[in-house]
């Protein structure tokens, strides 16, 4: 985890604030996407050693939810970013 | 007597006499004094007995290392077990008692364990009496447990009070010590924000227990010199009595700060203890080294003590441990210690040497054995003599008080918190602290370096770099003189040879050395088997003394290094911390918010019983003259809303309010059902999926406008639906014209339900609620008259001709009560939760009891409401798969007793008559239960598979749990009022 998470609209605030969701590189398939790529979307998730992009829910802020890059042996946050701005970047 | 206090001396305030007790004896000690030093000066040296073997056990150290002088302070609910004696601050009145003992502290039967002691070897909780098993649980565990163990937790309530507070710094210093005051005073003057927290009452650590001179005035002159410039400084914060128990993350730490421990009468308007949460831009770690004990024959009578806490307690508390001292040692500070107890008039015998040469001087009169080792003591509660053997001679020598000084080991424990190992140091034949980046630097004896001129150059140089490195100018520091000073040297022993007698090597555990061979002759030679096998290391101690030992004699056994030994995981906390500390102010009704709904008064006022349901404090019926269950209460608020009219708080539900361009579009895609085309003007039930095709929530969606939507969800579930909605706009459609918020707070939502509901509803409008003007799911803004701003929907969760109207909070109450007085005439009731769930259960009405997160729509009955025809929605692809349209799910049934007087239950299952109770054989399950007054007999909901084609079967409702079963029959889940007529009348 982290203790302190600098959210981009709040700035550093604790990690009692925030909830965790899970992976943020998951991409949503199409409705008519494949029953495989539904599946992995779905259910399947990978349990990163290392750097690792999740999903954290500015839930007692801003209500933002955040694209936190950080580290799960080392707990070193990288980046936090808005969620919306990157899923627009990644739709780009 | 031996122990005793000096005449002089000792940082202590002679004039104020404290009185305090232990077991019951009244005793008394000076302001200043420990319950340690205090207990010492009385001659009071015996204050425990092992946790295993029953052993008598003295005072062994000054400090938080203490294995044994555990005691329970205070009485009654403000009882504190286990608390270090050496690190008690005395106070007025102070009670003390031992523990583990029975019946007595010199009396123990308990020692009989020492007779059976070949049994209660390493690893004896796996071994030992495994068999029979009965014999296990009746008989061996429940006698180990009370022979074992150490304070008693108090079961009344506590009645200290407990905060928790940030904390932000530049420069966090850990320990206030030569290092750490040096540090805080360089960073101080340089003007960095600094924390220096300590866990002792006074700030000085070992200058305080110092023979040095420095700038020509004793040790804690300066000590207190540098802590009044400290104090002066307006960007230092002095945190005594703060225990830095943990490391975090991003270089935040948690400290406990005994505020009011010390005090016989605690003051109402401050916490007992105070849980900081510090972020630290830097933090130095100046928590010195701690003395190694000796591991020989009887090293754990008592007497047998830490060398330098013979010399704290002489230099600081002025207390002789004894009448006469040996020290027994593998380096210097043993002659530094005798020289300095012979300084303040303490009587030193002899110093035992380990090595075979040494350089050190002892002082005039002390002799000196050298390539000596203790093999026995002598005395039982009290230390009379210790046996030493050289070249294969014994001799006795008597003596009441033993130092033991195997070297020093650096407090490194909170640098190790985060995932690094501790290195293993040839050089100082200890382990020392990893390098854990710039964050967390370790600074003076816990960084290896022992000399006090040291130890104040390495706290000002790394807090001048530090100072550079955050942007601040950092004059050079001037160093003090200091004289008299003594460089430690000393050889790694682990083990003392020729043992006569128990060498123990954990003293809290009673852990001795043989017990480490135990483990690996059998096949726990890992440093964490090991610890496990023999519990060594693993006491509210955690071992701060005996776990270099171990790992020393555990390496020496296999041949290795210490380094290849290595050492086991350090975890927070570094001492115990109180759970009442942790708690702090979340206990009793600040545990959890109370949520009161805006009708809270009117619902009191109408003498309603409440219930917990979640976070909110709901009406659950509202009991009248003359009735003697809720249930009668419950049976006439249902009847007088399916005759009459009733009003229930539905405050509770969760609202949101939608907007935007897309607002249409996001809703059509957040619910399983259209939303894209609903009216203006009108409600729709919406049911919203999980992305696995499960039902997530249900509720409403009103469109008040083109762009203006009011939604509104299960109470339980409000949270949830709304992280969920934020999810779906922010990250799975970032591009669609949307905006909404929570709510729930601001408006105060009733219904007011029953065929007489228009009538009463209309007194309070002036338009025109009539079924031609305002029909079943109508909904949209009104003002009511009076001016108050409204809304009206046209739901109905009891089935009956129902509003559901919602105003602002804050005249919630005052619209409620007009409502009952335009009502009186008409019958009104108020009614409850209870009630509401029985109008439901009637109607065949769904709640998350019947959504429990296994239910797809259809399984409900809800099938046709699932969109075919939209792109997408949440859930709309797996919801299609096979597993999810089977027509052998479990569908939603009503279930009425063949036997009218029998009831039913939720949670019980459902099998075919004759079938044996099976996984294979379950049929389904009853999901929501209770009593119709309607019907007058009970009703059920379940779920029962391939329900829809077996109205009219027999099914056995069997509860094994409650021992309850009985014969049902399937129907529609719809008991009243199938056709709709009364809703839309
Ligand atoms: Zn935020």
């Amino acid at each position: 985890m982290a203790s302190l998470i600098t959210c981009p609209h709040c700035g550093v605030r604790p990690k009692e604030e925030f909830a965790v969701r899970g992976d943020a590189s998951l991409i949503r398939p199409a409705s008519s996407a494949s029953d495989a790529a539904w599946h992995d979307y779905v259910y399947v998730r990978v349990n990163p050693r290392g750097r690792t992009l999740e999903h954290w829910h500015h839930v007692a802020g801003c209500r933002r939810f955040l694209v936190v890059e950080r580290d799960t042996v080392t707990h070193e946050v990288y980046s936090v970013v808005d969620g919306a701005a990157a899923a627009r970047e990644v739709r780009r | 007597m031996t122990a005793y206090r000096l005449s002089s001396g000792g940082l202590l305030d002679r004039s104020k006499v404290l009185s305090f007790t232990f077991d019951g004896r009244p005793l008394r000690g000076f302001a200043g004094d420990t319950l340690a030093s205090a207990l010492l000066a009385n001659d009071q040296l015996l204050v425990g007995r092992s946790f295993k073997y029953h052993r008598p056990r003295g005072i062994v150290s000054a400090g938080p290392s203490e294995p044994n002088a555990l005691m329970t302070l205070g009485s009654g609910a403000r009882s504190d077990p286990n608390t270090k004696a050496t690190v008690a601050e005395l106070y007025a009145g102070l009670t003390a008692k031992s523990q583990n003992r029975w019946p007595s502290l010199g009396f123990d039967v308990g020692a009989v364990n020492g007779l059976l002691s070949p049994f209660l070897g390493a690893g004896f909780y796996y071994k030992t009496f495994m068999w029979p098993r009965q014999l296990w649980e009746m008989l061996y565990e429940p006698v180990i447990r009370r022979a074992a163990g150490l304070g008693r937790a108090v079961l009344e309530r506590d009645p200290e009070s407990y905060e928790k507070s940030w904390a932000f710094c530049d420069l966090l210093i850990v320990g206030g010590g030569p290092a750490g005051l040096m540090a805080a005073l360089t960073a101080g003057r340089a003007g960095l924000r600094v924390i220096l927290a300590d866990e002792d009452f006074r700030l000085g650590g070992s200058l305080l227990g110092e023979t040095e001179t420095i700038d020509g005035s004793p040790a804690p002159a300066f000590a207190e010199r540098v802590v009044a410039e400290l104090l002066s400084l307006d960007n230092v914060t002095l945190l005594p009595r703060t225990t830095v128990f943990g490391w975090y993350d991003d270089n935040v730490f948690g400290a406990v700060e005994r505020v009011q421990k010390h005090v016989a009468e605690p003051s109402a308007t401050l916490p007992t203890e105070r849980v900081w949460r510090i972020a630290a831009k830097r933090a130095l770690l100046a928590t010195g080294a701690e003395e190694r004990p000796l591991v020989f024959g009887g090293n754990d009578c008592p007497g047998v003590m830490m060398a330098s806490a013979i010399g704290t307690y002489a230099q600081r508390y002025g207390v002789s441990a004894g009448k006469s001292v040996a020290i027994f040692t593998s380096g210097s500070s043993g002659y530094r210690t005798a020289r300095g107890l012979v300084a303040r008039g303490v009587t030193v015998s002899t110093i035992v040497d380990s090595r075979p040469e040494a350089t050190e001087a002892a002082p005039d009169g002390v002799r000196v054995i050298r390539s000596g080792a203790i093999v026995d003591t002598k005395g039982r509660k009290r230390l009379s003599g210790i046996v030493i053997e050289r070249s294969g001679f014994e001799e006795l020598i008597a003596c009441d008080a033993l130092g033991m000084s195997g070297g020093w080991s650096p407090v490194i424990h909170l640098a190790c918190q985060r995932g690094a190992r501790p290195v293993w140091s040839e050089d100082l034949k200890a382990f020392s602290a990893p390098d854990v980046g710039g964050g967390l630097r370790v600074v003076g004896s816990a960084n290896g370096v022992y000399t006090l001129s040291g130890c104040l150059r390495d706290g000002a140089e790394k807090a001048t770099t530090i100072a550079v490195e955050l942007g601040f100018n950092a004059a050079e520091a001037s160093l003090p003189v200091i004289e008299n000073e003594a460089e430690p040297s000393f050889a790694a022993l682990w083990y003392v040879p020729g043992a006569k007698s128990k060498a123990f090597v954990d003293f809290q555990n009673d852990v001795h050395a043989r017990d480490l061979g135990l483990a690996l002759r059998e096949g726990f030679g890992h440093v964490e088997h090991a610890k496990r096998y023999t519990t060594s290391g693993m006491a509210t101690d955690q071992g701060k003394l005996s776990n270099v030992n171990a790992v020393g004699i555990l390496a020496g056994m296999r041949g290795v290094s210490p380094a290849e030994v290595g050492t086991t995981t350090f975890r927070p906390f570094y001492t115990p911390v109180s759970f009442g500390a942790l708690a702090g102010t979340s206990r009793d009704g600040h545990a959890t918010p109370t949520r009161k709904s805006p009708l809270h008064e009117w619902a009191r006022k109408n003498g309603a019983t409440f219930v917990d349901s979640g976070l909110w404090f709901r009406s659950a019926w509202f009991p009248r003259a003359g009735e003697k269950t809720w249930r009668e209460s419950v049976d006439r608020e249902v009847l007088n809303v399916r005759a009459n009219v009733g009003l229930c708080d539905v405050a509770t539900l969760g609202k949101i309010e939608v907007f935007g361009a897309d607002a249409a579009e996001f809703l059509n895609r957040l619910y399983c059902n259209p939303m894209l085309k609903l009216p203006v003007g009108k409600a729709r039930y919406g049911l919203m999926l999980r992305e696995d095709g499960f039902v997530f929530d249900d509720g409403t969606v009103s469109r008040l406008a083109e762009d203006q939507f009011f939604v509104t969800t299960t109470t339980a579930m409000a949270g949830a639906v709304m992280s969920h909605m934020d999810y779906c706009a922010q990250v799975l459609w970032p591009d669609l014209k949307v905006r909404f918020c929570s709510v729930s707070d601001q408006w105060a939502q009733m219904a007011i339900a029953g065929p007489k509901a228009r009538d009463v509803l209309q007194q309070l409008i002036d338009e025109d609620i009539s079924e031609a003007v305002f029909p079943f799911l109508a909904a949209r803004s009104m003002v009511l008259r009076g001016g108050i701003n409204a809304r009206l929907f046209r739901i109905s969760f009891s089935g009956e001709l129902a509003f559901e109207l919602a105003v602002p909070a804050g005249y919630g109450e005052a619209v409620a009560e007009q409502i009952m007085e335009a009502g009186r005439a008409h019958g009104i009731c108020a009614y409850g939760v209870e009630a509401l769930n029985v109008l439901r259960l009637e109607k065949g009405h769904l709640t998350h009891a019947e959504f429990d997160g296994r239910v797809t729509p259809d399984d409900a009955g809800l099938g046709r409401m699932v969109s075919a025809q939209k792109p997408d929605f949440i859930g709309k692809h797996l919801s299609a798969r096979y597993g999810l349209t089977a027509a052998d799910r479990m569908q939603l049934v009503g279930l009425k007793p063949v036997d009218r007087d029998k009831d039913m239950r939720a949670g019980a299952h459902l099998l075919k008559e004759g079938m044996k109770p099976s996984t294979l054989n379950d049929q389904g399950w009853v999901s929501s239960a209770g009593y119709s007054p309607v019907l007058g007999h009970h009703i059920a909901l379940a779920f029962l598979k391939s329900g829809r084609e077996r109205y009219g079967e027999k099914i056995v409702v069997w509860d094994k749990l409650r021992d309850h079963e009985m014969i049902a029959e399937v129907c529609d889940p719809a008991f009243v009022d199938p056709e709709n007529k009364k809703l839309k009348a």
